[in-house]
């Protein structure tokens, strides 16, 4: 199986006043036609690395060995090569509808902006398209939402409509960026199961960048765990609770659960010089 | 994201704002046009400090036999049709202009605060009267509101400070209003309501430090008008009165023999330019430099 | 004895046709030393219930009780030393500008108490910061710890009841067990009494004994915190709301 995206050695820092600020500093990895969850807290660096990817950090320094999807060099790449690739090949799905969708324009013509812009169709063919593209992820009115905007809708339909547009180009890779968090439980699952469907059906890579361990590991292949701009661990989704390092166990143990003892919760120890976490339980 | 600071600071708040105000400065330095502003306001400074000792001459010696003399190497700028000394004239009027700015804002910063602030925090009616008020006097070009109150007051230096002033307090008073409505909502004040605070108590010491960053940048900016509308008022006679070396009226005399002895309109104008100018860069540069979201 | 008491709490927004009810009809009470949970999705009303027992929105109908005494009618100062609440976000709770000695010396200063210093260290001691923290400001924190702050300043007064507004949602899973694990803590030692609101019912079935589940600014059902492990609740709602979270739990 040819690899969609093969990243090696990718550093991102930022340039302070006091010097070099690293952000990622060396990861490697390499995606399929597969799901792969990057999970770390905040501050860890994997919302970078999905930004890196798509070269949209315009003050942060990239360096890398090797930054290949398929047969661009994303690293090479110029700004107008990378607008061939960004929202046709590689595409984003952000956190919040409320923010990732333009408010004085209506959902639906954002669609098909989106459509026009890497296609070149007519407005016709566009909205067409576009209300095919709603119904592929279950919106059950397609003509009513198209004239909407973004503020007249819900946070679980404004994220399907991102799913939408971030679709409907037919990319090769999709990078999600925290798609559900701002999103309540039970609509969570619906939004997930959407683009669970349409990623394999059409086999699309996807990242999951995610701070939720538990969603990425009900639907991710494969999980990479993040720590201060470093992988700590990479692992096969179902064999998470296998996981190794110390790090990972710790976030696994911290996570209340419904229907666990009430005991406290067992704390990662907040040493910023070593790398290995210890996990200790309160008395 | 976080830069735990692991020394302990035992320094107190004047310690703290004086480090602040050092390191303010060395961003605004930074900035070329900034640095530009700053630089030029510090000159403005030091010579209305220095000015007995960077004057050539005293400024209101009159000496008729040298009336109208070109710049020379004795007087720099030339002299005026009284023979006065220009140069020293300028460098007396910077003393002037500064009190006109140094009084407007002392002014015009708590009138306008407390206004927006209350205005802002309260809300309902006292919201609604105290705009419209605003409004009022927001609705009258400046220049021509200055005019009315220097007529109805009297013309001299001091009225028309003050009438300066009551024209330029109204956009402070909206802007703080503005800001005090974004900050009203948050956690912090509801945190302070809750302990029993009063709402004068929530104003002063929660919403005025949060309204200060704007308000500084947007009464920087108003200087460059001040200074404009001074020198407009002084232009009309009706601002600081002869003999002053206001740099405004310097240039209503001088525009009478403007077209031979261009030294008497060309250097007073010129510094009321640069000055204006620095004002405005300045305010750009800190408005760059306190924008909290950049942080 | 009943620490709060909340009777047909409504708020309805607007007049006639077009009035919007924002609360209808909230009843629950909460016993003293007891922890009692608040779910429900966006736009359920929970954080409108809190905001009206702690006194930030006024304009409810219904009666609202706290020791067995109507909020409208107990004075500011003795409510400031009984109830206090500790905000979502840790980033926007603490005044940007003011030290942390200052944020906590506020509420002291206002009501007047003595001895600030001493109060202060034992504070923040009590939530696992130390006294040098007294001169940092809130932009050298990091969020656990300014959580921390916050609670150490809800706690300054001896208040007897607690409002928690999903006071972990924005902390990160390991820092939101270091915080979860404190409540608990200062809540056996000092006998608090608890009002949780949170969307997460994993936090809810670790922190706490009872919970409502409300939809709509609606009550639909209160339950056992049993109930989240087994899934029999009554309302249809709720049931779903309970399936849903335990699908995404996946209790290991």
């Amino acid at each position: 199986m040819a690899n969609l995206l093969d990243v090696r050695n990718l550093h991102v820092s930022y340039r302070g006043r006091k010097g070099d600020n690293p952000v990622v500093k060396g990861i490697s990895f390499s995606l399929g036609q597969e799901r792969l969850g990057i999970v770390g807290e905040s501050g860890s660096g994997k919302s970078t690395i999905g930004r890196a990817l798509l070269k949209l950090l315009p003050t942060a320094n990239i360096t890398a060995e090797r930054m290949q999807f398929g047969e661009t060099n994303l690293l090479t790449c110029r700004e107008k090569e990378m607008l061939q690739v960004r929202g046709r090949r590689m595409s984003m799905i952000l956190q919040d509808p409320k923010f990732s969708l333009n408010p004085v324009h209506r959902v639906g013509d954002q669609v098909a902006e989106a459509y026009r812009i890497h296609s070149g169709a007519s407005r016709g063919a566009a909205k067409q398209r576009t209300l095919e593209m709603l119904e592929a992820v279950q919106i059950r009115d397609p003509e009513r939402v198209f004239s909407l905007y973004p503020h007249e809708v819900s946070g679980g339909m404004g994220q399907r409509v991102m799913i939408a547009m971030m679709l409907i180009p037919e990319p090769e890779l999709i990078i999600a960026d925290e798609p559900t968090s701002a999103l309540d439980v039970t609509v969570r699952m619906q939004v997930l199961k959407i683009l669970n469907d349409l990623v394999i059906s059409k086999g699309i890579g996807l990242i999951m960048i995610s701070h939720d361990l538990n969603l990425v590991r009900n639907f991710c292949d494969r999980v990479l765990v993040m720590r201060s701009g470093e992988f700590v661990e990479e692992r096969q989704a179902r064999d998470l609770k296998n996981a190794e390092h110390p790090y990972t166990r710790g976030l696994l143990a911290a996570q209340p659960h419904i229907g666990g003892d009430r005991r406290p919760l067992p704390v990662l120890s907040r040493s910023q010089t070593i790398k290995v976490a210890t996990v200790e339980g309160t008395p | 994201m976080s830069n735990l600071v692991l020394t302990e600071r035992r320094n107190g708040p004047v310690v703290m704002a004086a480090r602040r105000f050092a390191a303010v400065i060395g961003e605004l330095l930074a900035n070329p046009t900034a640095a530009f502003g700053v630089i030029v306001i510090a000159i403005l400074l030091l010579t209305a400090l220095l000015a007995p000792v960077l004057a050539s001459h005293d400024p209101n010696v009159v000496d008729l036999g040298n009336a109208l003399g070109r710049p020379s190497s004795l007087h720099w700028f030339g002299t005026d049709e009284l023979g006065r000394d220009v140069y020293s004239r300028l460098v007396y009027g910077s003393r002037i202009s500064l009190t006109f700015i140094f009084i407007v804002s002392i002014i015009v910063g708590p009138v306008g605060l407390l206004v927006g602030t209350t205005a802002g925090y309260f809300g309902g009616w006292c919201d609604t009267v105290m705009m419209r008020i605003t409004d009022i006097f927001l609705s009258f070009p400046s220049l021509i509101l200055a005019l009315a109150f220097v007529a109805a007051l009297g013309a001299g230096l001091e009225n028309a400070i003050i009438a300066i002033a009551l024209t330029a307090w109204p956009p402070i008073a909206r802007l703080a209003r503005a800001e005090t409505l974004t900050f009203r909502g948050a956690d912090y004040i509801a945190a302070s309501r809750m302990q029993g605070a009063s709402p004068l108590r929530i104003i002063v010491k929660s919403i005025m430090p949060m309204c200060l960053p704007s308000v500084l940048v947007r009464i920087t900016l108003s200087m460059a008008t001040v200074i404009l509308t001074a020198a407009g008022l002084g232009f009309l006679g009706l601002g600081a009165q002869p003999p002053l070396p206001e740099w405004g009226a310097m240039m209503a005399t001088g525009r009478r023999y403007m077209l031979d002895n261009w030294w008497l309109v060309a250097f007073p104008g010129g510094a009321i330019l640069l000055v204006s100018l620095a004002f405005n860069l300045l305010g750009d540069g800190l408005r760059d430099v306190l924008d909290p979201k950049q942080k | 004895m009943s620490a709060i008491e909340i009777e047909d709490l409504s708020i309805s927004l607007g007049i006639g046709v077009h009035a919007k009810r924002i609360l209808g009809g909230v009843n629950f009470s909460v016993d003293k030393g007891e922890s009692f949970g608040l779910v429900g999705e966006s736009g359920s009303g929970k954080s409108t219930v809190l905001r009206c027992i702690a006194r930030l929105l006024n304009a409810w109908d219904g009666r609202i009780a706290i020791n067995n005494k109507a909020v409208r009618d107990t004075p500011q100062d003795e409510y400031c030393r009984t109830v206090q609440m500790v905000f979502q976000d840790p980033y926007g709770s603490l005044h940007p500008r003011q030290s942390i000695q200052t944020a906590l010396q506020e509420p002291l200063r206002i009501q007047r108490m003595d001895r600030h210093q001493e109060r202060m260290e034992q504070a923040l001691i009590e939530v696992g910061l130390t006294p040098a923290f007294l001169q940092r400001y809130p932009h050298e924190l990091s969020g656990g710890q300014r959580q921390r702050v916050a609670i150490a300043r809800a706690l300054i007064l001896d208040p007897s009841v607690l409002l928690l507004d999903e006071p972990t949602s924005a902390l990160d899973v390991s820092v939101q067990a270091e915080v979860l694990n404190l409540l608990s803590e200062l809540r056996a030692r000092k006998g608090l009494t608890y009002l949780l609101v949170s969307h997460d019912l994993a936090v809810i079935d670790h922190m706490c004994d009872r919970l409502a589940v409300m939809q709509h600014g609606r009550i639909v059902e209160i339950l056992d915190r049993a109930v989240l492990s087994t899934g029999r609740a009554t309302d249809p709602y709720a049931r779903e709301l309970i399936r849903a979270s335990v699908e995404y739990d996946q209790a290991v």
